[in-house]
C-alpha cells in the first residue's frame, strides 16, 4: 500500500509541510500523536508529529525540517508521488482537560507539534497563551494559524528581527513572575531548549511537560531504542510518551542518545548530497 | 510397544546423513545462509534410514503432528510433490520449520533410531521438500469462499499466519493487521538472514496471500483501531501479537549509546538490512561487542554483530552451556565462528565514557547451585570476582513481554501477572467471547512451531465457534 501525497509547500527556509492520505490513520489521530514514515524500501523509518488531521478528507499533515539524508530526500518529493509506509497514529494522546491558564511554548519546527496541542486545549475551553520564537524571523513558522487558535501569542526571535529579542522562555518567565495563575505550561523544540525551559519555570508552582524526541525504530514498544530515563525510571517515549514530566526527565542523557549515529548521519546526508550535485537523484 | 524392524535397524546406518555448510571461516564475513540442505541424494539416503514406525514416537513429538513416516516414505518414492503435499497438511511452514525447530527437544529427540544412535534427520528432510517445492514453483492453492464469516488476525507471526491460513482453506475472509512495514513477525525482523532467508519467509507468505487472505500492514491495532472496535466489525478475532517488549536487566549504565535490546539490534539487521550499503539503516558496529544471554536470539545478535564487522564477539551468560536455552546447532555454529562463551559470568554494571558511549562491561563470576526441585540449577555470585570486559557495543538479550499496545482502551481481556494472555491450551479461547490467542502473546517466548500449534488449534477451534453460533 502507498501513501500519497496531495500537497507540499516549504513554509520557511528548509522547512516543509506536507498533507499525506492517510485515512484510517487521520481517522484514529489526536493531539499530541505522531507517525511514523519510511520513504521507499530502501529508507529509514522517521518519526514526525501529526500537525494536523482532516478525519472527512482523510488526510494528514506534517511539518518537518531538513536534517540529514531521510528529510532531505522527503524534500525532493512532489504531491502524486507516494511514500512507502506511514504508520500512525502512535504515542499516547496528550492529555487535553480544561485547567484554566494554559502556557503553551514552542521553538524553530517545535512550532508544529504546539498547533495541534494549541487548537485542542482552545477547544476543550482552556485560555491558551502561545509563545512561538525561531532564530529570525524567515524562520518562524504558523504564525497566523497559531494566532486563530491561541487566546494570546507571544513572538520571540533569538536576533530581534520580530517580536521580543531573545528567548522565548524570557516570556514564559515574565508571564509566570505576573503572578497570573497557570496551570500547565507545555514546551516544545530542541532538546537545550526544553532543558533550559523547564529549568526556568521549574521554581514555579505549575505542571510542566515536555515532548521528547528520541531516536525511534518501530514506536511501538518493540525495540527500546527511545528509551529516556524519567524520574530515575527507563520509559518508552513511543508508547509511555512522548509527553512527559519536565522535572523528572534526564535531558543530558536524551541528548547524548540523540548523538549515538551522529558519525554515520553525516556521512550518509553528505554523500547524498554529493550524489544530488553529480546528478544521480 | 512399538514395532521396530530388527533387521532394518541392523542395516540402517547409525550416523545422519551431514548437511554441507558454508565453512566457518567465510561465513563469518557474510550473511548468507550457513547450513545449503540435502542434494537430492543426500535426502533419498536419509530418507531411507527411517523404519517408518507403525507408532511413531517422532509424530508425537511435533507440536503440530506432522505425518513424520508418512512423508518421508513418499520421499524414498522420490515423490517429493506428495511428500509436501502430506506435510502441508498440518504444517503451512515447512521451509521454515525444516529450517529452525529446535528438532532435538521435539520430533527428533523421540525417534526411536536415537535410542542406538543418531535420530532421522528429520527437519533436514522436511527443508528439502520444502525447497524443492518452492524451486519448483510450489502449486498455487486452490480456494473457494465458502462462507462470508470474517476473521480479524492481528500479528502475521507464525501464530497469526498459520490460524489465518488454515481458515482461508476452511473458506472463511480472513484479514491480517500487522504493526510492522512486512509480515512475519519474529521471522522477518529477528531471526537472521543467515539461518532463514528472507526470500523463504516471504514465499510462504505469498502462499498464504493466495489463499486469499487480505494482508494489512502498518496497521496497529490499540492504535487505528482498539481491540473492542475490530470485535463489532469481525465475526472472530485471534490474537497473534507476540511477546516483543524487551526486558532491560536495571543495572546501572544500560541507556548510554552503544547499549541496545536484541529486539532493536536484529530489527535495525534484518528488517531494516543494516548490513546492505543499499539501505540507509544506522547501526554501530562494534569492534568489542558483549552480547548477555544464552537464548537463540543471543546466539542470532553475537552471529550478526560478528558478520557486521567485530573483531571480538562474546556472549555472557550466567549458566552454564548445558543450561543454555538455544538451539545445539546455533551454540556450534557460534563456537565454529570464533564467538567467545563467557559461562557463569553476570553484568553488573555497564561503564560509558563521558560521551556517553558504552565502553565496558562490568562482571562477576558465578557458581552454579544444586538443581531445585524443578530440576533447574540456579547460580549465585562468587563475592570479590568482579572483571570487566572492554565493549563498544552491548547488546541485551535476557527475554522479552507480550507487546503492549494492543491491549489499549479494550475491556475484558484477561492478563495474567506477566502480562501475556490467558487463553485455553486447547482451543485458544480467551476471558472475551469470540476473541481467541495464541503464540508467544499466551506462553510468553517460546517456539515458531508452538506458536503455529497454538494457531492451528485456535483456527479449529474457531470454526466450531462459528458452528454453535
Ligand atoms: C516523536 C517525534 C516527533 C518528531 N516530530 C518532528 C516534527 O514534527 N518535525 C520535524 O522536523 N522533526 C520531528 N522529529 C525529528 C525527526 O524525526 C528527525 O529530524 C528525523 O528523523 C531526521 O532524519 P534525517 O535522516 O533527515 O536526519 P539524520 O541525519 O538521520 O538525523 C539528524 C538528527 O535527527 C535525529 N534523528 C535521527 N533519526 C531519528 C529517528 N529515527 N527518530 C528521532 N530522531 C532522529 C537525531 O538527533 C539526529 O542527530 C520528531 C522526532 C520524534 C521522536
Ligand atoms: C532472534 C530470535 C530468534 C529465534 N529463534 C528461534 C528458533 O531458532 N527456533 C524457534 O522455534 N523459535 C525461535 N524464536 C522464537 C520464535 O520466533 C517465536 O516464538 C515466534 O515467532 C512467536 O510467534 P508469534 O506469532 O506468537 O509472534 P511474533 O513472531 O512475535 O509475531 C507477532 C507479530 O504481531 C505484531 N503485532 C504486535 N502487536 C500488534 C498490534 N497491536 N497490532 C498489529 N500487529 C501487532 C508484531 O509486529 C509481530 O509482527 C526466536 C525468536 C527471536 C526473537
Ligand atoms: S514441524 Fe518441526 S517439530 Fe514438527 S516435524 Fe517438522 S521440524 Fe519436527
Ligand atoms: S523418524 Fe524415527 S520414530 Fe519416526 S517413523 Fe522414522 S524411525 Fe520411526
Ligand atoms: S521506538 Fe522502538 S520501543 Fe519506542
Amino acid at each position: 500500500m502507498a501513501y500519497k501525497i496531495l500537497k507540499k509547500e516549504e513554509i520557511a527556509p528548509s522547512i516543509h509541510k506536507m498533507v499525506i492520505e492517510a485515512p484510517d490513520v487521520a481517522k484514529a489521530a489526536k493531539a499530541g500523536q505522531f507517525i511514523i514514515l519510511r520513504l521507499n524500501e530502501f529508507g529509514e523509518r522517521i518519526p514526525l508529529t501529526i500537525f494536523d488531521f482532516e478525519k472527512e478528507k482523510g488526510t494528514i499533515s506534517v511539518i518537518f525540517q531538513e536534517m540529514g539524508k531521510t528529510t532531505k530526500q522527503l524534500t525532493k518529493l512532489s504531491a502524486g508521488e507516494s511514500l512507502e509506509d506511514f504508520v500512525g497514529p502512535l504515542g499516547t494522546p496528550a492529555d487535553i482537560r480544561n485547567l484554566g491558564n494554559v502556557i503553551l511554548v514552542g521553538g524553530g519546527v517545535g512550532v508544529a507539534p504546539i498547533y495541534p496541542l494549541a487548537k485542542a486545549y482552545t477547544k476543550a475551553g482552556n485560555r491558551v497563551i502561545s509563545i512561538i520564537g525561531a532564530r529570525s524571523k524567515d524562520l518562524l513558522i504558523l504564525e497566523d494559524q497559531m494566532r486563530k487558535v491561541s487566546s494570546k501569542l507571544f513572538i520571540a526571535t533569538d536576533d530581534g528581527s520580530k517580536g521580543h529579542h531573545g528567548f522565548v522562555t524570557d516570556i514564559m518567565k515574565k508571564i509566570l513572575d505576573s503572578g497570573e495563575k497557570v496551570a500547565r505550561i507545555v514546551i516544545i523544540g530542541p532538546p537545550i531548549m526544553m532543558k533550559v525551559g523547564a529549568g526556568v519555570a521549574s521554581p514555579y508552582d505549575v505542571e510542566i511537560l515536555v515532548s521528547l524526541n528520541s531516536i525511534m525504530v518501530d514506536g511501538t514498544g518493540m525495540c527500546g531504542g527511545c528509551r529516556v530515563t524519567i524520574d530515575g525510571k527507563t520509559k518508552f517515549t513511543c508508547v509511555d510518551g512522548p509527553e512527559f514530566n519536565a522535572r523528572k526527565v534526564d535531558f543530558v542523557e536524551l541528548i547524548d542518545r540523540l548523538a549515538t549515529y551522529r558519525g554515520e548521519e553525516t556521512k550518509a546526508a553528505e554523500k547524498y548530497e554529493e550524489e544530488c550535485r553529480c546528478g544521480l537523484h | 510397544m512399538q514395532e521396530i524392524n530388527e533387521e532394518k535397524t541392523e542395516n540402517a546406518k547409525k550416523e545422519l546423513t551431514p548437511m554441507s555448510e558454508q565453512p566457518a571461516d567465510e561465513r563469518r564475513k557474510n550473511f548468507n545462509e550457513v547450513t545449503l540442505g540435502y542434494t537430492k541424494e543426500d535426502a533419498l539416503v536419509e530418507a531411507s534410514r527411517c523404519l517408518a514406525c507403525k507408532e511413531p514416537n517422532c509424530v508425537e513429538g511435533c507440536p503440530v503432528n506432522v505425518d513424520i513416516p508418512g512423508f518421508i516414505k513418499l520421499i524414498c518414492k522420490e515423490d517429493f510433490a506428495g511428500a509436501i503435499e502430506k506435510i502441508k497438511d498440518t504444517n503451512a511452514l515447512p521451509a521454515i520449520c525444516g529450517r529452525i525447530c529446535p528438532q532435538e527437544t521435539q520430533c527428533e529427540a523421540f525417534c526411536v533410531l536415537g535410542k542406538k544412535g543418531q535420530p532421522v534427520a528429520i527437519g533436514r528432510l522436511e527443508r528439502f521438500c520444502a525447497d524443492f517445492d518452492n524451486k519448483k514453483g510450489g502449486k498455487r492453492p486452490e480456494v473457494t469462499k465458502s462462507t462470508e464469516k470474517r476473521v480479524a488476525v492481528v500479528g502475521s507471526g507464525p501464530a497469526g499466519l498459520t490460524t489465518a491460513a488454515d481458515l482461508a482453506k476452511m473458506g472463511y475472509r480472513v484479514t491480517i493487521f500487522e504493526s510492522l512495514h512486512k509480515a512475519g513477525g519474529v521471522l522477518s525482523y529477528g531471526i537472521p538472514e543467515f539461518r532463514l532467508p528472507k526470500k523463504i519467509v516471504q514465499q510462504e507468505i505469498e502462499y498464504i496471500r493466495q489463499l486469499g487472505v487480505e494482508f494489512k500492514t502498518n496497521y496497529i491495532i490499540g492504535r487505528i483501531k482498539t481491540l473492542d472496535e475490530l470485535y463489532d466489525e469481525f465475526d472472530a478475532v485471534f490474537l497473534g501479537t507476540g511477546a516483543g517488549l524487551p526486558n532491560f536487566m536495571g543495572i546501572p549504565g544500560e541507556n548510554f549509546s552503544g547499549v541496545y535490546s536484541a529486539n532493536e539490534f536484529l530489527t535495525r539487521v534484518n528488517l531494516m538490512k543494516a548490513y546492505d550499503p543499499a539501505y540507509d539503516t544506522m547501526i554501530r558496529r562494534g569492534k568489542h561487542v558483549v552480547v548477555v544471554g544464552g537464548g537463540n536470539v543471543a546466539m542470532d545478535a553475537a552471529r550478526s554483530a560478528l558478520r557486521l564487522g567485530a573483531d571480538e564477539v562474546s556472549i555472557v551468560y550466567r549458566r552454564g552451556e548445558d543450561e543454555m536455552p538455544a538451539r545445539r546447532e546455533e551454540i556450534a555454529h557460534a563456537k565454529e565462528e570464533g564467538i567467545i562463551f563467557r559461562l557463569l559470568t553476570n553484568p553488573v554494571r555497564i561503564l560509558g565514557d563521558e560521551k556517553f558511549n558504552v565502553k565496558a562491561v562490568e562482571c562477576i563470576k558465578m557458581e552454579l547451585r544444586e538443581p531445585d526441585i524443578s530440576g533447574r540449577r540456579s547460580s549465585v555470585p562468587v563475592e570479590g570476582s568482579e572483571f570487566t570486559i572492554p565493549a563498544d557495543v552491548v547488546v541485551i538479550a535476557i527475554g522479552t513481554s507480550p507487546n503492549p499496545i494492543i491491549f489499549k482502551g479494550s475491556e475484558g481481556l484477561e492478563q495474567n501477572q506477566k502480562g501475556t494472555v490467558v487463553a485455553d491450551e486447547e482451543t485458544g479461547a480467551t476471558s472475551k467471547f469470540g476473541v481467541f490467542a495464541g503464540g508467544d502473546v499466551v506462553t510468553g517466548a517460546a517456539t515458531v512451531i508452538s506458536a503455529m500449534g497454538a494457531g492451528k488449534k485456535a483456527a479449529k477451534a474457531i470454526c466450531e465457534y462459528f458452528k454453535g453460533k
